[in-house]
């Protein structure tokens, strides 16, 4: 075994620094380290990459074991039982698919026109000004405001505004509901699908606007004809995208949808989400039944966000390629 | 129909006047909650209010501290989990995505790009997808998750659950803004690095990394922008607590949790403390926003 410090002044190439073996001269300790270093280090990287592959693994794997009990007392009662009722251990979920799929779509459809308009205003009118960055920073801002908050928020202003029009149309007036949580909904998933449609938006090649300017066409045609054509497959994705947002949501909705176990007949009355129902009962839910059909609602939640949000994440990326 | 051009212009104009009107619109809201806590918010506050304890219903008074106290323990620790996780997975991602240094041959032939695609490895795309769907799993689902693996195992609340729970909410957004910025750095530098002889690890370590450290910063601070008001994974997690805790083996306050339960209690004190709890939570957040600003301002990748 050479000497270290000697070798090094003998050669003061690459034996200490580089990967490049030294001519005449067998593997040294040395080199032997930078080896061992070098496996380790892309070793711990790829080992990263495997940890998350089992993390969701294992994530995907505990709420099926953990629902194993009500999935095999209930079956697919599960999903299309109206009844919710811990008491005789019955446990059907539709109520709060049905009130899930109400508030998310409705607040997809509320917040989609807010949300083309701003990726509109930001992408193709304004894009560069004082205003535009104005309206930038505004809308991060309010997409950083926690879920909570807006529900507390609501209580106190969305909730006075909404009964006072239910007594106008002359509904019962709860004030709380499917409408409000909707409402709320709606402000919070704003800022997320209007920076998804101002980025497709910005991804539209300027030659094809241009030619449509050259031929004439004002800046309404080349939205209309250009910019909706080109982005539509972008749009549904960043629809999509809201909604797998829109239906995890859990605090504000909770705060707003009133908790009750039924089907809900119109968007004044209360109801229930997977999400508020699983906020609500946890803590609570005794029994094995009650609790892994609780797990199982939760199951049924990530199933359904996961593959919305693939099927719109994939969207994307073909729109980017 | 009698005049076409005129018709036309009539609508570009009404069109515009629309988006202007819808855009201006939806900023209202914002302001209105932004103005509401204030206000509320702000008469709540002061000294008091930040150095003591809850009070039970009935007592006047009472603060807010150990809410504080928690919600930082909490967040610290979270991020001490996810950061070394999330960053080398980011620098994972960043370094085996093959068709790197050729973007501009990637934008013409679609089937080359196709078969590069094809060639990432197995770990690669499976990773990837994972985090893809972790940063799509709602926060109440990671909350079920960590009660089965933490809290019910152990037979108890507590912060470090807690703070797993939130690690997991941190991590897509610190893995997704390390790979993004650590593709930014050009290839050239990699390449002159390795070509003096700095061994891979090196050249990673104290070349690349250093110079995609704006980008690891903000994905950080956002990050611990977006679970500082996460409530839902936290509601069987960490679980609250009314007085002072620095165990993080048992259950802890936190200004999420607090805000939750006093705005559905019916007490109007309680309402108020929850007021000053919201605003000191929304304060902090956008100062963590401006900090993510200027974070990326001062130190952007530059090539």
């Amino acid at each position: 075994m050479v000497d270290l410090e000697s070798e090094h002044i003998k050669t003061p190439d690459n034996s200490r620094f580089g990967f490049l073996p030294v001519p005449g001269s067998s593997k040294g300790k040395a080199e032997k380290r930078l080896i061992f270093r070098e496996v380790l280090f892309r070793r711990t990287l790829s080992l990263s990459a495997i940890v998350i592959i089992v993390l969701l693994i294992c994530m995907f794997l505990t709420l099926v074991v953990s629902s194993m009990p009500s999935i095999k007392a209930l079956g697919l009662k599960f999903i299309y039982g109206q009844t919710w009722d811990p008491v005789s251990d019955v446990f059907g979920a539709l109520p709060f698919l049905v009130g899930t799929l109400i508030t998310s779509a409705l607040a997809i459809a509320i917040s989609t026109p807010f949300a083309l308009a701003i990726g509109l205003f930001l992408g193709e009118f304004y894009s560069k000004n004082w205003f535009s960055s104005f309206i930038q920073n505004a809308v991060e801002l309010l997409a950083g405001i926690p879920s909570v908050i807006f529900g507390f928020w609501g209580i106190f202003i969305l909730v006075p505004i909404v009964r006072s029009i239910e007594m106008k149309i002359g509904v019962l007036p709860y004030g709380v509901g499917i409408l409000t949580a909707s409402l709320v909904l709606s402000i919070m998933i704003i800022p997320f699908s209007a920076s998804l449609i101002r980025l497709v938006i910005t991804m539209v090649p300027v030659n094809l606007k241009e030619a449509a300017y050259a031929l004439g066409a004002t800046r309404f045609e080349v939205i209309r004809y250009i910019i909706i054509p080109y982005i539509r497959s972008g749009l549904t994705a960043g629809v999509l995208l809201a909604l797998g947002r829109a239906l995890g949501e859990t605090m504000a909705v909770t705060m707003l949808i009133g908790n009750t176990q039924v089907i809900p007949k119109s968007i004044f009355q209360t109801g229930d989400t997977m999400a508020s129902v699983i906020a609500n009962q946890f803590t609570e839910a005794t029994g094995k039944i009650y609790f892994s059909a609780l797990i199982e609602t939760g199951l049924l939640l990530f199933v359904i966000t996961t593959i919305i949000n693939i099927i719109g994440i994939n969207i994307i990326k073909r729109f980017e390629s | 129909m009698k005049d076409p051009l005129r018709f036309r212009e009539t609508r570009n104009t009404a069109f515009r006047i629309i988006v202007i009107f819808f855009t201006l619109v939806s900023i209202i809201p914002l302001i209105a909650v932004l103005v509401y806590i204030f206000r509320q918010g702000i008469s709540v506050i002061n000294w008091h209010f930040l150095t003591s304890l809850p009070k039970p219903v009935g007592e006047i008074g009472g603060g807010i501290l150990n809410a504080i106290i928690g919600s930082t323990i909490i967040i610290v620790l979270a991020t001490l989990i996810a950061v070394p996780l999330g960053v080398t997975a980011g620098i994972y991602f960043s370094e085996n995505s093959r068709n790197k240094g050729n973007r501009s041959a990637r934008s013409g032939v679609n089937i080359v790009s196709y078969f590069r695609e094809l060639r990432k490895s197995w770990v690669y795309r499976a990773a990837h997808l994972g985090v893809d769907v972790l940063q799509g799993v709602p926060s109440i689902v990671i909350g079920i998750l960590i009660y089965l693996w933490l809290v019910k195992p152990f037979g108890r609340f507590s912060a470090l659950s807690g703070s797993v729970a939130l690690a997991f909410m941190m991590l897509p957004s610190i893995i997704k803004s390390t790979e993004e910025t650590l593709k930014l750095v050009p290839h050239a530098v990699k390449e002159a690095a390795l070509a003096l002889g700095v061994p891979y690890y090196k050249t990673i370590l104290r070349v690349i990394i250093p110079a995609g450290m704006s980008g690891i910063l903000n994905g950080i601070l956002l990050g611990i922008a977006r679970v500082s008001g996460e409530t839902a994974p936290l509601l069987f997690t960490a679980f609250g607590n009314p007085f002072f805790s620095f165990s993080i083996f048992k259950p802890i306050a936190s200004l999420p949790l607090i805000i939750f339960n006093y705005a559905i209690s019916p007490y109007e004190d309680w309402h108020k403390l929850a007021w000053g709890a919201s605003f000191i939570l929304v304060s902090t957040v956008l100062i963590l926003n401006i900090l993510t600003k200027l974070v990326l301002k001062k130190w952007k990748v530059q090539y």
